[in-house]
């Protein structure tokens, strides 16, 4: 016994080092499972205190790239005006409001949120965006977030009550499902981890036919809503040994001045999410 | 000033720089500047092996709560704060009367002997962190290139500071 207790004096800077040591690779390896956990809420609260008095002054100086890009939004939004249009019937006329079921019988589907970057970087594996809205403000997990410009950012994936950390399109683990404009077929998108201008598209199938300059779409059974652009094809890498191609994206969200975002609740999110899981488990039992 | 306000100033310095500067820099996808652990490298020679480790651990950890990947930094920031001493041991003169500066810089140590501390502790620092986000991501040529270049461009940054900013030490007598 009194060896042992020699021993632990004697290696006790090194014990000591290995615990830590073992705390942090802790922290590393568990980190997925162990994200919604109080000490990490807390964290968030406080870096995105420091960060957003960091972004108020850092803000300013993208104020002109910022403008444009509202600028640009509004413009297309203004085209979409009702009184662009000539009405041949002038009695139809539609109202959507904020309750969830308006009279028409039309359900609420996406409910837009405003919401300002505070943190992001693009020079890591893992991109993480910080906003500067939290669950006090309504955001959720798999919340989607659409830059300024109306192109497709990220999902949140991680909230505290004032601050929310949003996984860029730019991290290794983000699989996010699209759709090319042109024949509708559906398609994966990742990072290789590499430049933050490209992004890779997979799962297309070569019956498609691709051109360079072809728009990529966000998709329907995401949690992004239909239709916003995600980037467009830069190159067609040709991959003999599958059926599918391998295609170069070129973002559309300029990753590196990120400021104001939307954040982009699906109202029928947890419907979705429960019927799949729902059919999976009933398939399941069939199949025992 | 004292040691120990001078460390808080420091601190708060290394980390806010590293955070707002040289992570919003993109270079390259394999040049990374990290300068955030030369806290650790400046600390006192007279500070205890445990505190080194226990503030290590603390540094790397403030710089995961902001980057968001916890426990990457703050893993290779105790290695780097576990070797330093063994570092220290190997290059510090030999007679002890020449050791007469508080903590570890170009002045006190000798600009050679200062740079391979620098260099091994950075390599260190960035082999272990490197290898770690290769456990979860990438190749291995990526990693070796990627631990090549960021150190190189580290070690530039930190001579950079150390010729810009030369602290100006005072000499420990025997009287004070």
């Amino acid at each position: 016994m009194r060896n042992v207790f020699l021993f632990i004096r004697r290696y006790f800077t090194f014990l000591a080092f290995v615990a830590v040591q073992a705390v942090a690779l802790w922290f590393l390896f568990t980190y997925n499972k162990f994200h919604r956990a109080k000490g990490l809420g807390w964290a968030n609260e406080i870096t995105g205190r420091i960060n957003s008095r960091y972004k108020n002054v850092d803000d300013f100086f993208h104020l002109k790239a910022e403008n444009q890009r509202l600028h640009r939004m509004n413009d297309s939004l203004l085209n979409l005006l009702p009184t662009n249009f000539l009405q041949r019937d002038t009695s139809a006329k539609t109202v959507q409001d904020t309750i969830p079921y308006d009279t028409l019988g039309n359900y609420r589907r996406y409910i837009w949120r405003d919401a300002k970057v505070v943190y992001n970087t693009v020079n890591s594996q893992k991109n993480y965006i910080q906003l500067n809205r939290g669950s006090n403000q309504g955001i959720r997990d798999n919340m989607a977030v659409i830059n300024s410009d109306g192109s497709a950012v990220g999902v949140v994936v991680n909230v505290s009550p004032n601050f929310s950390q949003v996984m860029s399109l730019l991290h290794v683990q983000s699989k996010r499902s699209v759709t090319m404009k042109r024949s509708g077929s559906l398609g994966t998108v990742e990072w290789d981890g590499k430049n933050p201008l490209f992004l890779t598209l997979v799962d297309i199938p070569k019956s498609d036919s691709i051109a360079k300059g072809d728009t990529v779409m966000t998709s329907v059974n995401s949690s992004f809503p239909p239709g916003f652009v995600v980037g467009t094809i830069d190159e067609v890498i040709l991959d003999k040994s599958t059926n599918f191609y391998v295609l170069r994206v070129r973002t559309a969200a300029n990753f590196f001045n990120l400021q104001q975002v939307h954040v982009i609740e699906n109202a029928q999110y947890e419907e979705q999410a429960k019927l799949q899981e729902d059919t999976r488990k009933k398939i399941d039992q069939r199949a025992n | 000033m004292s040691d120990l306000l001078r460390n808080i100033i420091r601190f708060i310095f290394f980390i806010l720089a590293q955070v707002y500067l040289l992570n919003q820099l993109h270079l390259h996808q394999y040049i990374i500047p990290y300068i955030y652990y030369l806290f650790i490298l400046w600390l006192p020679f007279s500070i205890s092996r445990l505190g080194l480790l226990f503030l290590g651990f603390i540094t790397g950890l403030t710089l995961d709560f902001f980057s968001m990947q916890i426990g990457i930094h703050a893993a290779a920031c105790t290695l780097v704060a576990y070797m330093r001493p063994f570092v220290i041991n190997i290059l510090a003169p030999k007679d002890s009367s020449e050791f007469n500066y508080r903590e570890p810089s170009p002045r006190a140590m000798g600009w050679t002997p200062y740079l391979v501390y620098v260099l091994i502790l950075t390599i260190f620092h960035h082999v272990y962190m490197t290898f770690l986000q290769w456990l979860q991501f990438g190749s291995f040529m990526d990693f070796l290139i990627k631990v090549i270049s960021t150190t190189g461009i580290s070690m530039l940054l930190i001579i950079t500071v150390e010729l810009l900013f030369p602290r100006r030490m005072k000499f420990r007598t025997n009287t004070a």
